[in-house]
């Protein structure tokens, strides 16, 4: 695998998410409070922080299920709040999520699933329907018996597997993974990250990838940013973070957990 | 985004040269375009005649997954045919994506196949284990309930009082307004279709014998245990359920609890307290609805239909209706429970077997009156 730790950061690189002062809040509570993020295309994003500090929140917000109080979100060069219905069913097509727990519809089989945007969005034979939807499955490393099975049947990796193949299911240019390797063991989390990074390079997608996984962090991740107080904290390539001298940062990155992380992967 | 689509649709030129041919992939070949994109693809392969086709996707704007995976699945359709072909000019990101689909056929996974009939028969055979396995563990359960009560009444201590009285507040006495709206119109309306049919006799007073011994014998009873299976076997199960979900009644038993004693005595014993309490006051609600209708449809006044209602019915027309009750309760508490514990770990796990401990509560409340009907008139009482 190329070294992904020491790309170079191309400030002149296409911006396909921008977040400029977004600020949202629950009643009386705020919970991002002029957040600032960039996400540039072709990158694998890690985004750290702090359990409740509102990671999910962000993202949510930036996939337009969370209102936010003030701020600007541009992705792929468009400001959300200006798109008509139509122009952001459009936009939607170019991304896909991998919720955290899959999200999977239970009463279809993972192939079906895989076909739902398809369906929607799609004029395809049937032939090529089929044939695209077990291209997607097998992509994401699932065996094709796999695909008439039903959620339910499914155990967590591939579940996440499953979820994956949904979410590329339109060649999407971003992809918003929310813990995808939460809930998975260390073999199995490994083996995902690879897949992402794999996927990444074959598809030229962009990641956004909000998780806790310290060995991710490590492995996939081109750039990471880090949350706290409803603000980033500190965003670049991990030896930025690694040198930051904020207490939560220094724990985090510096804990021994960070520290067997690191190990294992030099 | 979705401007100037015309200009980027995809396009094919073919050009011959000697033994030759060469497809200029041209634009968009992507999945928004996926007719075109197939039906250019399937140009390519009947223009190709016995040549070698050589793909020239040096033009190609953008290319996708489905373009890839078509493009290479008429390359492999015609290396099928015994014909030469290649892809030239393509960029490292669109080689990698056509490596990467690299076309194969994709089996159907073999179904296997049954009769009609036989499934009909597996079926029906399942029901009836599946009926006759329920009918064994309530007999266990019944069981168990039982040495769990002469435990509580052996040490009494282990009775958990607050929680019987916080279950007869959620089971009794939250349901006496629904129980007695419903029982009232139900009165209402049995004694209207009555007064209806027996004005052509010109018996309209019998009427009150019809409602009296109707409502304390069978109906008000019904109604209740059906409204109680409805409200509270439903709230029970789900209860009972989701706590077996999230592992709490695993957490009772390694701390050494007994969740019988604990979750399911102090429900089961609320039920067979609260239902004859209920089932009284639907009685009287029903009886209620009954006079008023009979005096505004019938002429029957209050005065004449409740000393009517003293020579028609006797002490044990309205005891058979109680004394049924507390079986009724131990049904919805059986099955109830049985549901809830039967629960795995998801959420339609949990919304199957509350909708099966309702309709198994609410049939078998049916059925066990109807035994109880043939009993009573067995014994004349």
């Amino acid at each position: 695998m190329l070294d992904r730790h020491h790309l170079p950061i191309d400030r002149n690189r296409e911006v396909v998410i921008r977040v400029r002062g977004v600020e949202v809040g629950f009643g009386d509570r705020t919970i991002l409070n002029g957040l600032d993020l960039d996400v540039y295309r072709g990158e694998i994003l890690g985004f750290v922080g702090a359990s409740g500090q509102g990671k999910s929140v962000l993202t949510r917000t930036i996939l337009g299920l969370v209102p936010k109080r003030a701020g600007t979100i541009e992705v792929l060069g468009r400001n959300l709040d200006d798109l008509s219905p139509s122009e952001r069913r459009l936009l939607e097509r170019r991304w896909g999520v991998l919720f955290q727990q899959g999200a999977l519809f239970s009463a279809l089989t993972v192939k079906q699933n895989v076909q739902v945007p398809m369906r929607e969005y799609l004029n395809l034979s049937d032939r090529l329907l089929d044939e695209l939807a077990m291209l997607k499955i097998e992509m994401v490393g699932l065996k094709p018996d796999a695909a008439d099975k039903l959620p339910s049947e499914l155990s967590g990796g591939m579940i996440k597997r499953a979820a994956l193949a949904r979410a590329l299911a339109l060649d999407p240019d971003i992809v918003f993974l929310d813990e995808p390797t939460s809930g998975l063991d260390p073999i199995g989390a490994g083996e995902f990250d690879e897949l992402i990074a794999t996927l990444q390079r074959t598809l030229g997608l962009t990641v956004f990838m909000v998780t806790h996984d310290l060995d991710s962090l490590y492995t996939v991740c081109d750039r990471i940013a880090a949350l706290g107080e409803g603000k980033i904290l500190a965003e670049g390539p991990i030896e930025t973070l690694l040198a930051s001298d904020n207490p939560w940062l220094r724990s985090y990155f510096h804990g021994k957990r960070a520290r067997a992380a690191m190990a294992s992967d030099s | 985004m979705a401007q100037s689509t015309l200009a980027q649709e995809p396009q094919v030129k073919i050009e011959r040269s000697g033994d030759k041919v060469t497809a200029r992939i041209v634009g968009h070949w992507t999945a928004e375009h996926a007719e075109l994109v197939e039906s250019f693809a399937a140009e390519i392969g009947a223009e190709a005649d016995q040549h070698h086709v050589i793909f020239d996707l040096g033009e190609v704007q953008r290319l996708d997954t489905l373009g890839a995976w078509v493009l290479d699945r008429t390359r492999h359709e015609l290396g099928e045919r015994g014909q030469a072909a290649d892809f030239a000019n393509a960029s490292p990101e669109q080689q990698i994506l056509l490596d990467e689909v690299a076309y194969r056929g994709f089996q159907e996974q073999p179904k296997a196949r049954h009769s009609k009939a036989m499934d009909f028969l597996v079926d029906v055979g399942k029901s009836m284990a599946g009926a006759g396995k329920d009918l064994v563990d309530g007999v266990a359960f019944l069981g168990e309930l039982v040495s769990a009560l002469i435990r509580v009444v052996v040490h009494p201590r282990r009775f958990r009082g607050t929680a019987l009285v916080n279950q007869l507040e959620q089971i009794a006495y939250r349901s006496v307004p629904i129980i007695v709206l419903i029982s009232f119109l139900v009165g209402c309306i049995v004694a209207q279709q009555g007064i209806f049919q027996l004005v052509r006799f010109g018996a309209t007073p019998f009427v009150v014998d019809l409602i009296g011994i109707l409502v304390l014998r069978e109906l008000a009873l019904l109604l209740t245990s059906i409204m109680v299976a409805g409200r509270s076997g439903s709230a029970f199960t789900a209860e009972i359920g989701s706590m077996k979900m999230r592992e709490e009644i695993d957490a009772l038993r390694v701390m050494g609890l007994d969740p019988i004693e604990v979750l399911i005595v102090p429900r089961i014993l609320a039920l067979v307290i609260g239902l004859p309490l209920l089932t009284f006051i639907s009685s009287i609600a029903a009886l209620s609805g009954g006079g008023v209708t009979a005096w505004l449809y019938g002429d029957v006044s209050p005065d004449v239909f409740l000393s009517r209602l003293r020579e028609a019915v006797s002490m044990n027309t309205f005891l058979v209706g109680l004394m049924k009750a507390p079986f009724m309760a131990l049904v919805i508490g059986i099955i109830a429970t049985l549901e809830g514990l039967a629960v795995e770990g998801s959420a339609e796990s949990l919304g199957r077997h509350v909708t099966s401990s309702v309709v198994k509560a609410i049939f078998m409340v049916i059925v066990l009156d109807g035994l109880f009907a043939m009993f009573f008139a067995a014994i004349r009482y």
